[in-house]
């Protein structure tokens, strides 16, 4: 009620003048957008328009804007050039395997937080949390040299193995969406005799899509991005993900900006893809929580 | 005391694996980590126990523990200052009703999802002297470019410039912490007669305070653990000038395999993020509001 007659107010006292300035206004705020949108866009545009130069192209100075001749052959000689498979398979693999680990334990661990009850629950939740205040740094040694004792040092179980076992992040998250699911419908599945565990698995889990999809869309993006993790743990070059692999290229070719750029821009568009299409589950993660960085 | 002991055996269930991963993940790694801090270690030979030895020579000897720490301090001050600046003029502007808006965001949200070595190559790249755009565009403004990563003055600023770029994901959560500002506040506002700049100094950013807060958290944390921009781009150079403080701590782990002293280090950062945690909510009670007090 309020509000409407707020607006007839406002209408009403709309002056032509009150009008010219709201129009300005806009214009004031797409100039800013705009214009600070093509700085932000700058570096990526420079990305690939330097993946469609030749290699003569790339030296110019002042250097061209755009290509003069497009040269998409780039791409393809990227893969001539490094074991751009291998290093594909293995980040492939790492990012499947983390995915199912955070899939798994997380939504079981969040479960026993939000839908359980048992003494101390919410004193250790405050625990949970408070390992996200224990930086990576602390914790990389000791772990390197544990991982180095029992051999697995140069293969992916260092990254993959702890996904197993819960991230605080994700329990806050799933947590926060365990929290909104009533409780009478898993009271009701009681009352029929179900036990918890079945509980958990068809009627929690099924209502859960949207939170699981955005752990999903966390995980697969950090996974793949993950620099120090296999930077620390990988030796080889056959073992290595696309992350190591391409700065191994940075550092052997470093005058190939054509190709580097070319290779930079296959390991990013997947990601890009990946975020066009879970955009929404995306941005609800990151507003619902902050954090993951 | 049957449901009792049954409510006790499911959360032992869902919750152990994390009460496992926690032991072997969290637990073990900060007390190991804090045991070699007091020790001479490079995994070859035991570690031997010499004290606080590893911190008094952090202290008074290590010179380029110094120069870390300031490189940090201006990186993550630096940052935090025109990072919050820059993200909620952009959450403002965003945060008003004008076509094309989805499109904008999408621009500021991009370089998010960009791979940290994929963005560090591009950067490299794009802010190369001779052949780079960003020197290009200011020549032809009449400037002159810096050095850019080759100049002690310019390497800092740069790798700010950089985190800014990619600092899309604070400008969601401003955008979210806008939208939660009542709308009647700001009618109210407009039929007092209050102008943009003033209802913005009175209504939105002490409202704002919160989200903040939290933000500035975030990005001193993230400041005090970056690591992979400095390792690929500049290796900390030139000179030592972005030598930041998880760079350093890497390069004794990894490099010198000092790893008692550089469980110091990273027991020293532990203590940081600590200290700014607890500061900055400290800080909280006199200048945040928060809408249910």
């Amino acid at each position: 009620m309020s509000s409407t007659s707020t607006v007839v107010v406002t209408r009403r006292s709309k002056s032509l003048a009150d009008r010219g300035r709201e129009l300005l206004g806009k214009f004031g705020v797409h100039l800013f957008l705009a214009g600070f949108g093509i700085i932000f866009a700058l570096p990526l545009y420079w990305l690939f328009m330097s993946s469609l130069k030749e290699q003569s192209e790339i030296f110019k100075v002042p250097p061209d804007l755009w290509p003069m001749n497009p040269r998409w052959m780039n791409f393809p000689d990227v893969l001539e050039v490094i074991p751009f498979w291998t290093y594909l398979g293995n980040s492939f693999a790492l990012v499947v395997w983390s995915t199912i680990g955070a899939l798994i334990s997380n939504t079981f661990i969040a479960y026993g937080f939000a839908r359980l009850n048992w003494p101390y629950r919410d004193q250790v939740f405050i625990l949970v949390l408070a390992t996200m205040m224990l930086p990576f740094q602390v914790r990389m040694i000791p772990m390197y040299i544990a991982f180095h004792q029992i051999g697995w040092l140069n293969t992916l179980l260092p990254l993959i193995v702890p996904s197993f076992f819960g991230n605080a992040f994700y329990i806050f998250l799933l947590r926060q969406f365990y929290r909104t699911i009533p409780m009478d419908l898993s009271d009701a599945a009681r009352v029929d005799g179900a036990n918890e565990l079945q509980i958990f698995w068809s009627v929690v889990l099924p209502l859960m899509k949207p939170a699981i999809t955005t752990l999903v869309l966390f995980e697969v993006i950090f996974t793949w991005n993950d620099f120090i993790g296999p930077l620390i743990y990988l030796r080889d070059n056959d073992r290595y993900t696309l992350s190591i692999g391409l700065r191994t290229f940075f550092t052997l070719y470093g005058a190939r900006w054509d190709l580097l750029m070319a290779c930079s821009t296959m390991f990013t568009l997947p990601m890009v893809i990946m975020f066009f299409f879970g955009q929404r589950r995306f941005i609800e993660g990151i507003t619902l929580t902050g954090i993951k960085g | 005391m049957n449901t009792n002991r049954s409510n006790l055996m499911w959360a032992g269930i869902f919750v152990g694996p994390w009460v496992l991963g926690f032991l072997l993940f969290t637990a073990y790694p900060f007390f190991a980590s804090l045991w070699y801090s007091f020790t001479n270690y490079n995994i070859v030979r035991d570690a031997k126990f010499i004290g606080l030895y590893n911190y008094e020579f952090m202290f008074f000897k290590d010179i380029v523990f110094w120069v870390s720490i300031g490189n940090t301090f201006y990186f993550a001050i630096t940052l935090v200052i025109f990072g919050t600046i820059v993200d909620i003029f952009l959450a403002a502007l965003l945060n008003r009703k004008i076509v094309a808006r989805a499109t904008y965001r999408l621009i500021y949200f991009i370089p998010v999802l960009v791979p940290t070595v994929a963005s560090s190559l591009i950067w490299i790249w794009v802010l190369n002297p001779q052949r780079g755009i960003v020197n290009y565009l200011l020549e032809a403004m009449g400037l002159v470019g810096p050095n850019w990563l080759g100049s002690t003055t310019w390497v800092k600023p740069a790798l700010v410039i950089m985190a800014i770029w990619g600092s899309g994901r604070a400008i969601i959560i401003f955008l979210a912490g806008l939208q939660e500002i009542p709308r009647h506040l700001y009618e109210a506002a407009r039929i007092d007669g209050a102008g943009p700049i003033t209802v913005f100094r009175h209504i939105t950013l002490p409202l704002l305070t919160p989200v903040i807060l939290f933000n500035v958290v975030v990005g001193l944390i993230f400041s005090f653990q970056a690591f992979a921009e400095s390792y690929i781009m500049t290796q900390g150079g030139p000179a030592n000038a972005s030598l930041f403080y998880g760079l350093n701590l890497y390069f004794h782990a990894f490099e010198n395999l000092r790893m008692g002293y550089a469980s110091a280090l990273a027991w020293l950062l532990f203590m940081i993020i600590m200290f700014f945690t607890l500061v900055v909510f400290r800080g909280t009670r006199r200048w945040v509001y928060y809408e249910n007090e």
